[in-house]
């Protein structure tokens, strides 16, 4: 196979620095893989080895600092047969540190090239994530500071199943990279090598003094075997072959009349558990079945187990514009935290309005006619109630009939939920009221 | 006779599913996250990939990729998050990837209020990225809307080659609302061009057209992307007449074609003195009080709901306030838009209602401000 280097564009890289040699390497490692050009997507990021995709005559993405592995799992997902091959210097490494995780943990088939030379080369020498602490840089004193990044030790304990560390100036290094290119899974190689327009002018590094550095960090040569796992994209498309869900484009058939020939604004105020949310989805699927409009919004607690839940419900046979309760026909007041949550609406409400009271609970006067019930008596439990009160507010057939709520269950519930359901309207129906 | 009753996040997957969408990515964020379950629920089985990246920025950063791969891509997200995309944006920009961003937009600034919705995004949307150069931003007012301007938006974002996003609002995204399939508008699916034949530049136009025709990478063809200044051929330029007429060229897409897509719906009536502009969740408000002035109060007003915020379609804006002694400017949030309405309708009194307290502004408010005159 030819060379993949771009004869147009011959790499440009300071005299001396190692950029240059891991070019000609990764050449060699595609050279000896046999792959073309449409084979293998390059992608970089900013800096000296941002212009890496520029010397290869491949597919080339190059993207912003530090998410080139973002880009990457994007292209590997959309192109699984392309070869991807991600270089990133230390600097995008530091800065994409989350993207580098999640590559870890995912396990996408991607190759990773960390070029690393221990400092922002491009930006004049500061210092990075990778740089030792005794190095001289251009930050300061600020790398004194901190602890140099070993990239194999992340990579591993993030989950990469393989993970070598090399010395660009390793002899056998294509092979090490033609390995890491062909495993089917994340690829990390954390190539070393020397930056002499910054890094070295204070800091001499010979070949030899980087792989005695090698030497004395713990050896990582490719795969590690307890992270060996499956191919995320092959495995995400056979757990979606199992996946049948579609989407409902139908939605619900109209089966009955319309019940009410003008809007009915209708609010549960409740508590978390009390399914209020679900009370009022059925109260809109029951609408819903007469071909009404109907408008859903719900106001719960972020801490969803805990606190108000309240849910308004506007049902209309005309289009619905304004989406917000202003003057309630019907208040299902289940709690006190509820109520208190919105104390205001009562006032709001006319005498024609409806409030269907759990005892106990405490609500502001009101003109509207209040129908208080004792739902513990009936033997309704907490989660049955949002349930009961609209069985009882159903009996009145406005805005929805008895046999429109029991046709919305039936639709929304099956097998045990839907027996539960069936339940609570029949004892709702008996209920001291 | 059937209806949906699904809310507008919902609303806005079906669009998406609808317009060939087979990738999307998001990190959870409310009032976007359920916009998230849909598309998990629903693209893996349509053989598309959904998936949750580590962050906002991983996730439009997948998408940015699987598109340049070849896929209808999306991604969604709130103020908190569209800060984090906002690099990303630049560069869809810049590199002229298709991607379609859900801004499900909620109380600000900052971290503000997770569940109660606003509008303040609107100036952001069209600013908030370096470079200044023009992105296209569709407002939908509700669960309907959610849909079809979904399929616009995917259509826009092929068509030139950009990033458009979808101005949407936690009391849209969250708030359920019936919807029919059969009445509802489905735009024809319209796909990127495609390069056919000849050498293959991944950034040359042809003669006359603004749109470089696509391939993916991935593809026989080498294809090249590059978020850094670029000439045709998707290499590094320093020449300033090359980065000029690039840069002109990305304004030019956009703005010379505006018209094409500034949507609107306006409610004209016979005498009306008063021009309301709303657009989003505020534009039911408008709409049921121009209906209750005019209707029971024998006051006429006429309505412009906006649909297209960006570009600002001076025609659209021009031909509504003519004749208007008044334009009212109703906004979720302290005055943003009314700016632009005021650089266009500079010759006429143009007033702000808004307000950003959570709450929707209601029809009874914006009827007292009509009638205070
Ligand atoms: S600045 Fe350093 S890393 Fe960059 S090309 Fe020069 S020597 Fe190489």
């Amino acid at each position: 196979m030819d060379s993949l280097l771009n004869p147009d564009r011959p790499p440009v890289f300071c005299p001396g620095c190692s950029h240059d040699r891991s070019v000609h390497t990764l050449d060699r490692a595609l050279k000896e893989m046999g792959l073309k050009g449409s084979d293998v997507v390059i992608v970089s990021d900013i800096g000296c080895s941002g212009l890496f995709d520029t010397f290869f005559k491949t597919h080339a993405f190059h993207g912003l600092h530090g998410r080139a592995l973002t880009y990457a799992a994007g292209i590997k997902l959309a192109q699984p047969h392309l070869k991807v091959i991600v270089t990133m210097g230390d600097g995008g490494l530091g800065i994409g540190g989350a993207h580098f995780l999640a590559a870890c943990r995912r396990n996408l088939d991607i190759s990773l090239l960390v070029l690393n030379n221990f400092n922002f080369g491009m930006t004049g020498g500061q210092f990075s994530c990778t740089t030792p602490e005794h190095a001289s840089v251009a930050s300061s004193f600020l790398n004194l500071l901190e602890k140099p990044f070993d990239v194999c030790n992340v990579a591993a304990c993030a989950g990469a199943p393989f993970v070598a560390r090399s010395s660009v100036y390793r002899k056998n290094l294509p092979e090490l990279l033609a390995e890491a290119i062909s495993f089917k899974g994340f690829a990390v190689v954390d190539l070393w090598g020397g930056c002499p327009a910054r890094y070295m002018k204070k800091n001499p590094l010979s070949p030899k003094e980087i792989e005695s550095a090698i030497e004395k960090l713990q050896p990582y040569q490719g795969v590690i075997s307890t992270n060996i796992r499956r191919e995320y994209s092959s495995h995400y498309r056979e757990e979606a072959a199992k996946d049948t869900a579609g989407v409902d484009w139908q939605g619900i058939e109209k089966t009955f009349e319309p019940t009410v020939k003008e809007r009915r604004e209708v609010v549960f105020l409740g508590s978390a558990g009390q399914r209020v949310i679900t009370g009022g989805g059925l109260l809109g699927r029951a609408a819903i079945l007469a071909g009404m409009n109907v408008t859903q919004k719900n106001d719960y607690n972020i801490t969803v187990m805990r606190g108000p839940s309240v849910t308004e419900v506007i049902v209309s046979p005309q289009a619905i514009t304004y989406t917000e309760v202003g003057k309630p026909d019907v208040i299902v007041a289940l709690s006190e935290e509820g109520v208190r949550k919105c104390w205001g609406l009562f006032q709001k409400m006319e005498k024609e309005g409806r409030v269907i009271l759990a005892a106990g609970v405490e609500i502001p006067t009101t003109d509207a006619e209040v129908l208080e019930v004792n739902f513990k008596a009936g033997g309704i439990k907490k989660k049955e109630r949002a349930l009961a009160a609209l069985s009882l507010l159903a009996q009145t057939g406005d805005p929805v009939t008895l046999e429109m709520l029991r046709e919305a269950i039936s639709q929304s519930f099956h097998g045990k939920r839907l027996e539960e359901a069936r339940l609570v309207l029949e004892k709702a129906a008996t209920i001291p009221v | 006779m059937s209806l949906l009753f699904i809310d507008g996040n919902q609303a806005v997957a079906m669009g998406a599913i609808h317009s060939g969408c087979r990738f999307f990515a998001a990190y959870p964020i409310t009032p976007a996250s359920n916009l998230l379950s849909a598309m998990l629920d629903t693209l893996p089985s349509a053989g598309g990939i959904a998936l949750q990246g580590e962050d906002e920025i991983a996730s439009i950063g997948y998408c940015l990729g699987a598109s340049m791969a070849g896929m209808k891509v999306m991604t969604a997200t709130s103020g908190p998050g569209l800060s984090l995309y906002s690099e990303n944006i630049s560069f869809a920009i810049a590199g002229e990837i298709p991607i379609v961003i859900v801004n499900i937009m909620r109380q600000g600034p900052s971290t503000g209020s997770a569940t109660r919705g606003a509008d303040g995004d609107v100036q952001f949307m069209r600013w908030g990225c370096s470079g200044g150069l023009p992105v296209i931003v569709l407002a939908p007012a509700d669960v309907s809307d959610c849909f079809t301007l979904t399929v616009h938006a995917f259509n826009l974002a092929e068509q030139y080659r950009c990033p458009v996003i979808i101005a949407s609002n936690k009391e849209i995204g969250m708030t359920s609302g019936t919807l029919d399939m059969e009445r509802v508008e489905k735009p024809a699916v319209i796909d990127r061009t495609l390069h056919e034949a000849g050498p293959f530049l991944p950034f040359q136009v042809k003669i006359g057209e603004d749109v470089p025709p696509f391939l993916p990478i991935g593809g026989p063809i080498l294809v090249r992307q590059t978020s850094s200044t670029h000439g045709p051929d998707g290499y590094i330029t320093t020449n300033p007449s090359e980065i000029q007429a690039g840069v002109e060229r990305l304004q030019r897409k956009i703005d010379s074609n505006m018209e094409s897509f500034s949507y609107f719906d306006l409610e004209k009536r016979e005498g009306a003195r008063t021009l309301l502009v709303a657009y989003g969740i505020t534009a039911g408000a408008a709409r049921a009080a121009a209906a209750e002035l005019s209707e029971n109060q024998n006051i006429p007003v006429s309505l412009l709901v906006l649909k297209t915020l960006w570009p600002v379609s001076e025609q659209v804006l021009q031909a509504a306030a003519m004749g208007m002694e008044r334009i009212l400017v109703v906004e979720m949030n302290l005055g943003q838009y009314v700016q632009e309405i005021r650089r266009v309708i500079c010759n006429q009194r143009v007033d702000f209602y808004g307000k950003m307290s959570g709450q929707l502004i209601s029809p009874k408010e914006i009827i007292e401000e009509v009638t205070r005159g």
